[in-house]
């Protein structure tokens, strides 16, 4: 399979904070991927990374076999919007579209000018007075034209209001239907993205929590409800990633390595949103006890 | 052509859900062979996910031989599954809301009428081979 982007063992610091530690991760080509995690995971400063508008200081990252840091020619192949779509805000839309094409090698002014004309956003007006929305309709326009084969969104849709929210992933999918795009996008919205993501990546705390594919990690994790549950093997389970207990009885998310056949337990499909939210409490838990200097 | 629309509170995942609303149109014989599905960029922009979600969609029906992709076209319906009861299909309405207005009459509720359709029809036709519905 082609493996858009690579990182093993990536990190960065800002002084003696690592923004991100130890991340290893393939994203295969054709994928929609989504990087989730709180705000201060690290998600931006992997994307970044991915970019090349940060240096690495541990481990590698790769683009299309490339390393991303002061190499201009491979970024022609990758598009970027950057939070809070930060646009020239006193060039009106058109103007953009021309500025793009002076700065840029490949460049679809034609693409990116029938996409504004279709969602009906004004040529003649300054984007800084354009709502939100359309202000990132703008900036994904502007990312297509480059035709890149990597979109990298940086919460694309945070601050836009439900019905921007969806314009805006209707836009992205309908594009990314016709060109083939491979796309990570990071949020911390989890409802929007099971339909739009079929890839995941979950980071917590600068490490990589859980990355795959979305239908195998939803085929492999279950929720387990039986009596209290002391931490002994379970048939079928390969490993316990968050646990509550009341005194009689226990609820555990799990990853499973066959099929769960104990009559004790109730087993229960997944939703993604279940599965990410184990792995993201898990993650804060853990932290917080050694952090404090107290057992778990 | 058909417009897909999703259930946000099923928990029957998306693609199967795009699935069983084309065998729903087949067999209400909405769609006929020659008929064509909409295209899978339309689908992806209209309800916002993923185009591979669609293509899965599509694939999963022509494993089933329903329908075929023509490449740079489109994909279209090959067979139906309304197969020889379709004529036969309005006058058994006909009978069934004749029969729910009685049930009404009777003071059955909705919910009354789907519980007494689910278990009769698990009575009656138990004898048949198992229909294996997807999960």
């Amino acid at each position: 399979m082609d493996m858009v982007l690579e990182a093993d063992r990536l990190g960065k610091r800002y002084g003696s904070t690592w923004a991100l530690r130890d991340c290893s991760l393939h994203l295969p080509a054709g994928r929609i991927a989504a990087l989730v995690g709180p705000n201060g995971a690290g998600k931006s400063t992997l994307l970044h990374l991915a970019v090349g508008l940060l240096k690495p200081d541990a481990g590698t990252v790769r683009v299309f076999g490339r390393s991303p840091y002061g190499d201009t020619e491979g970024l022609a192949d990758i598009g970027f919007v950057a939070q809070d779509t930060p646009l020239y805000r006193d060039f009106t839309a058109a103007e953009l579209v021309v500025v793009g094409g002076k700065l840029n090698r490949r460049w679809d002014a034609a693409l990116a000018r029938n996409r504004l004309a279709q969602l009906g956003i004004p040529p003649d007006k300054p984007v800084g007075k354009l709502s939100g929305g359309q202000r990132a309709q703008v900036a994904l326009a502007l990312a297509l034209a480059k035709q890149p084969r990597l979109l990298l969104l940086d919460e694309p849709v945070a601050s836009l209001d439900p019905l921007a929210r969806r314009e805006f992933l209707q836009s992205l999918m309908g594009s990314v239907a016709e060109s083939g795009t491979t796309v990570l996008l990071s949020s911390h919205l989890l409802a929007d993205l099971e339909r739009v993501c079929d890839y995941l990546i979950v980071l917590n705390a600068s490490q990589v929590q859980l990355t795959g594919a979305v239908d195998d990690l939803v085929a492999g994790h279950r929720q387990l409800v039986g009596p209290r549950h002391d931490g002994g093997a379970i048939g079928g389970v390969a490993a316990v990633v968050r646990a509550s207990h009341t005194d009689r009885q226990s609820t555990l998310l799990v990853r499973t390595d066959g099929p769960v056949t104990d009559p004790a337990w109730t087993v229960r499909d997944v939703s993604l949103e279940d599965i990410v939210l184990a792995y993201l409490a898990d993650g804060s838990t853990q932290t917080s006890h050694s952090e404090w200097g107290v057992a778990a | 052509m058909i417009e897909f629309v999703l259930d946000s509170r099923s928990k029957v995942n998306t693609y199967m859900q795009l699935v069983q609303q084309v065998k729903q149109a087949l067999r209400v014989g909405l769609l006929t062979p020659g008929d064509q599905l909409p295209k899978v960029r339309d689908v992806a922009q209209s309800l916002a996910i993923n185009p591979n979600t669609v293509l899965k969609a599509y694939r999963e029906l022509e494993i089933e031989g329903l329908v075929g992709g023509r490449p740079g076209v489109g994909t279209f319906v090959q067979r139906t599954l309304a197969g020889a009861s379709l004529p036969n299909q309005a006058e058994l309405r006909d009978d069934l809301v004749a029969w729910l207005h009685r049930a009404q009459a009777a003071g059955l509720t909705a919910e009354d009428v789907i519980a007494l359709v689910e278990t009769t029809l698990r009575a009656t036709l138990a004898d048949d081979a198992p229909q294996k519905e997807p999960a």
